[in-house]
């Protein structure tokens, strides 16, 4: 994570338009008279959602919706690492280069998408269509390695698999999200490796009685071959 | 009361202490970075932890509340060894440029790592670095240094009221900056440098100029405006380096306004330092004492007393104007005056220009119409302690004038006098309060302003037994001073608008003005003037003599501020050249006319004011005035306010003087205007 601050270009200014405007006033409704300022995470993603990212004007006109000072907006939009400071494209491509991911292989997704777009990490394509970033952990381990584009995530990605998303978000398509091997959800690959019983069956009955007497006869043998004398 | 242990000493402190606060009154110092006992608790540096028996880790002290019965070690080996571990992490990041840093000698960090630092780091990793922010002319950055106590975000939101700071970022990339970095628009802005712990935030007109254990310090008193803030003067030789506050829980707190900390350079520059005689060529030319005295001397012979008047400015010290007092009386004038304002005050009834409540007083009120003047700028300290007050809540304020923004929300009545005599305090308000300002004063229908404040505060319990909520803000240190020593109009006497016609048409041949400097010498005429002062400002360039006098630094003199508190400003340096006291320049020049004043030294002075008015007896100490009918009745127009300050930076001869303040001035107030080619 770098330092984050305001982009150096910014457009000059902000509106909420009438539906993003519709979904700002219903939450901010949601908080008592006095503490609009709540709303603020929520009005940051819908302003992100409406123009892709944080502009300074619209740092400015959440301020002013709320009631509160413009740099308490700024400090929570610096704070979150999803609200995004810089215009991003279109298609925001976030790769996870953590430890798990990096481990399954986050290096070849991160080579595929550079190669397939043309783009170094933290770059935006001329024509505003894509962008690449690498993120910190998004949670998503267990279908490692992943990338976050928009609201989707995919999973278990590898070099082809990333190539193919691209080529489809490139003619328009809208690839499905999810782990892209096959898998469904987190369940493992291939046949179970444990609790491979048919959990329909009973589980047999241990006779206890059995082997107690058992373990009580080893005990005493045991006991018996200390006590002996020693050759 | 809730009773507890710490270091093995028994106090008993109200339930709602913290251990920090419970620390002080058992006499423990706690080491701290963000604590502040004026600012809201923040708890992130962690400096304070302690050990509480019972408790499974080290407690934030600042943030923790008493418990009965609770038992506290500061000094246990655990509270130590938290610390030294809380100071280790702080010093990872913090540069080690003690020797070039500003703070070194005075700063928190320096001091407390030696108490808690270890000689050596284990940190092998590289240091982060932080780009400076840009504050403004008056607080230098070098954010490197900064710990992120937090303590400049919070005196901004709170107390200055501007909430401009904040931090941005998280975790190691956390940075202290200003909205889109513009400077910080308060009064109160020098403050943030006294608070920060560190060498983060310093003062940039004093930057890399000297070092703590250099200067010589001298408690005195603030005069650039009439709060009478308490301050530390450090001098380095015969120059002011720099003006601190001092602690006064009755009148500044422990704030400072930007104009009394930074406007000591002015002190330097554009000083009188030797009399001026203006020649046949209507040219100043330098003279001696001897020279300037005859050349006065030639022109008052054989002058009626009613042809000579005198007017005092608004940093003159009560001896002076004591001084001349006598010195026109024996001279046979009775035209003098040191409202140069031209305010409506009545100076036989003291209550009719106190602020009457007490500036502390301010904490009890429950209700404030403001009319006619402009706190924020014509006393920042008051503005900060009315918005303290408001933060506490149940404090309903009205004001009558300009829509200005005084950092804390109020009702606004109007923008014309005449609406003051419809205000009534909120339902069931037990302590109202007046704030009437100069604005209001000065104009020509002042006195019957006066009159109908002093109604409606009669009429709304503003003034009742117990309880005076009757308050004049003055601008000038010198005024209620002035008005105590009865530097007034005697029987027949003219005012300042009298004098000033008079001069005009040629009907006051000799003007005296003492520092002086707020009128339109425009208007003087062709009277002769002389001009006893310290800067050569507007007084100077009209002046036919001019006898150099000394600044509120260079001389001990006393100063009463506007609730009626009688303070002493000490000398902490020699006035330059030959400049002299100006109490011994009126004195001197009294032999020379033939009118020997009967007074040697400066305790003589101080008698003779004594007995004059016993209230100069009692120093540090508020006398309370009696309250008698004041003010004259008649009409009120409705017209707005014409408020006496536009621009803080520049308000009197050493402000103007002062390059600070001009950047300031320029920053702040004329930050509209394009800059021109020849900026940088």
């Amino acid at each position: 994570m770098s330092v984050r601050q305001l982009a150096k270009q910014q457009p000059a200014s902000f509106a909420f338009k009438p539906e993003f405007l519709e979904r700002a006033k219903k939450i901010i409704a949601k908080y008592p008279a006095g503490r609009q300022a709540s709303a603020v995470i929520p009005l940051l993603d819908i302003a992100q959602r409406q123009e892709g990212w944080v502009t300074k004007p619209a740092v400015d006109v959440i301020a002013q919706m709320l009631e509160m000072p413009s740099i308490r907006v700024l400090e929570v939009a610096t704070f979150y690492t999803m609200f995004e400071l810089q215009p991003v494209g279109k298609r925001h491509i976030q790769v996870c280069t953590n430890l798990p991911c990096q481990l399954r292989g986050s290096d070849h997704v991160v080579k595929a998408c550079q190669d397939k777009l043309g783009l170094g990490l933290g770059e935006r394509s001329a024509d505003g269509q894509f962008s690449l970033m690498e993120v910190e952990c998004a949670g998503a381990c267990v279908n490692a390695p992943m990338a976050q584009i928009g609201d989707d995530y995919f999973e278990d990605l590898d070099a082809a698999s990333m190539g193919k998303i691209i080529d489809a978000l490139k003619r328009g398509e809208k690839p499905k999200p999810g782990p892209q091997n096959g898998r469904v959800h987190s369940a493992p690959m291939g046949n179970f490796t444990s609790l491979t019983e048919d959990p329909t069956k009973p589980i047999p009955k241990q006779d206890l009685a059995a082997a107690k007497a058992a373990f009580e006869k080893a005990k005493a043998e045991a006991a018996a071959k200390a006590a002996a004398p020693k050759p | 009361m809730t009773k507890l242990t710490i270091d093995g000493r028994q106090v008993e402190v109200p339930p709602n202490t913290t251990i920090i606060q419970a620390a002080e009154v058992a006499g423990v110092e706690i080491p701290r970075f963000c604590y502040h006992e004026r600012l809201s608790i923040a708890g992130n540096c962690r400096m304070c932890l302690v050990e509480v028996e019972k408790s499974p880790k080290p407690v934030a002290s600042c943030a923790m509340p008493v418990v009965e019965g609770m038992v506290v070690h500061t000094r246990s080996d655990k509270a130590n060894k938290a610390r030294n571990g809380v100071m280790e992490f702080l010093l990872i990041n913090h540069p080690l440029d003690c020797p070039i840093c500003d703070q070194g000698g005075e700063c928190d960090l320096q001091d407390q790592a030696m108490a808690y630092g270890s000689d050596r780091g284990r940190y092998e990793e590289t240091k982060r670095a932080v780009k400076d922010k840009n504050m403004g002319p008056l607080v230098s950055t070098i954010m490197t240094r900064c710990i992120h106590c937090t303590r400049c975000v919070r005196f901004a939101t709170e107390v200055a009221g501007v909430p401009e700071l904040g931090a941005t970022g998280r975790g190691e990339d956390m940075e202290i900056t200003t909205y889109l970095e513009k400077a910080l628009t308060s009064e109160l802005s020098g403050n943030v440098v006294d608070l920060c712990p560190v060498g983060a935030l310093t003062s940039k007109p004093y930057a890399f100029s000297a070092r703590p254990w250099e200067l010589r310090s001298t408690e005195s008193i603030d005069v650039m405006d009439a709060v009478g803030s308490a301050v530390r003067i450090d001098v380095r030789g015969r120059e002011v380096m720099r003006v601190l506050p001092r602690l006064n829980e009755t009148v500044n707190e422990e704030w400072l306004a930007d104009k009394g900390r930074h406007a000591c350079d002015g002190l330097q520059n554009q000083r009188l330092d030797q009399p001026y005689v203006r020649g046949a060529n209507g040219k100043l030319q330098p003279a001696t004492w001897a020279e300037a005295f005859a050349a006065i001397a030639a022109k008052m012979k054989g002058l009626a007393g009613n042809k000579i008047a005198a007017l005092a400015g608004d940093l003159v010290d009560a001896e002076a104007m004591y001084a001349l007092k006598q010195l026109m009386t024996s001279l046979g004038s009775p035209n003098l005056d040191c409202r140069q304002d031209g305010a409506a005050l009545d100076p036989a009834v003291r209550a009719s220009y106190l602020f009457n409540s007490g500036i502390a007083g301010i904490d009890q009120a429950d209700a404030l119409l403001i009319v006619g003047a402009d706190p924020r700028r014509e006393a920042p300290i008051i503005n900060a302690r009315i918005r303290k007050r408001y933060l506490k809540g149940g404090f309903r304020i009205g004001v009558i004038g300009e829509k200005l923004d005084l950092t804390y929300p109020y009702h606004w009545v109007g923008a014309t006098p005449d609406l003051m005599a419809a205000c009534k305090p909120p339902e069931g308000s037990k302590a109202p309060m007046i704030i009437l300002g100069m604005a209001a004063l000065t104009r020509p229908d002042g006195a019957a302003i006066l009159e109908s404040a002093r109604r409606v505060a009669e009429q709304t319990g503003t003034v009742k037994d117990g309880w005076n909520g009757f308050n004049v803000l003055h601008t000038a240190a010198a005024r209620v001073g002035g008005l105590d020593v009865g530097f007034v109009p005697g029987p027949g006497g003219k005012d300042t608008r009298g004098i000033l016609d008079a001069a005009g048409k040629g009907e006051v041949g000799v003007v005296y003005l003492l520092g002086a400097d707020e009128i339109d010498t425009a208007k003087l005429g062709k009277a002769f003037v002389i001009y006893q002062g310290h800067h050569g400002d507007r007084g100077a360039h009209r002046a036919d003599v001019i006898l150099p006098g000394a600044a509120y630094t260079e001389k001990s003199g006393t100063y009463v501020n506007t609730e009626g508190r009688v303070q002493r400003a000490e000398r902490a340096a020699f006035p330059p050249g030959d400049a002299r006291e100006d109490w011994a320049i009126i004195r001197a020049l009294s032999e020379a006319l033939g009118k020997k004043l009967p007074f040697d030294s400066l305790d003589h002075v101080r008698a003779g004011m004594r007995a004059a008015n016993p209230i100069f007896a009692a120093l540090d100490t508020v006398t309370k005035a009696e309250w008698k009918p004041f003010g004259a009745a008649g009409s009120i127009s409705a017209t707005a306010f014409d408020y006496p300050i536009k621009n803080y930076y520049m308000t009197d001869p050493i402000s103007r003087a002062s390059r600070t303040m001009a950047q300031c001035a320029e920053e702040f107030v004329m930050g509209a205007k394009a800059r021109t080619g020849t900026h940088g």
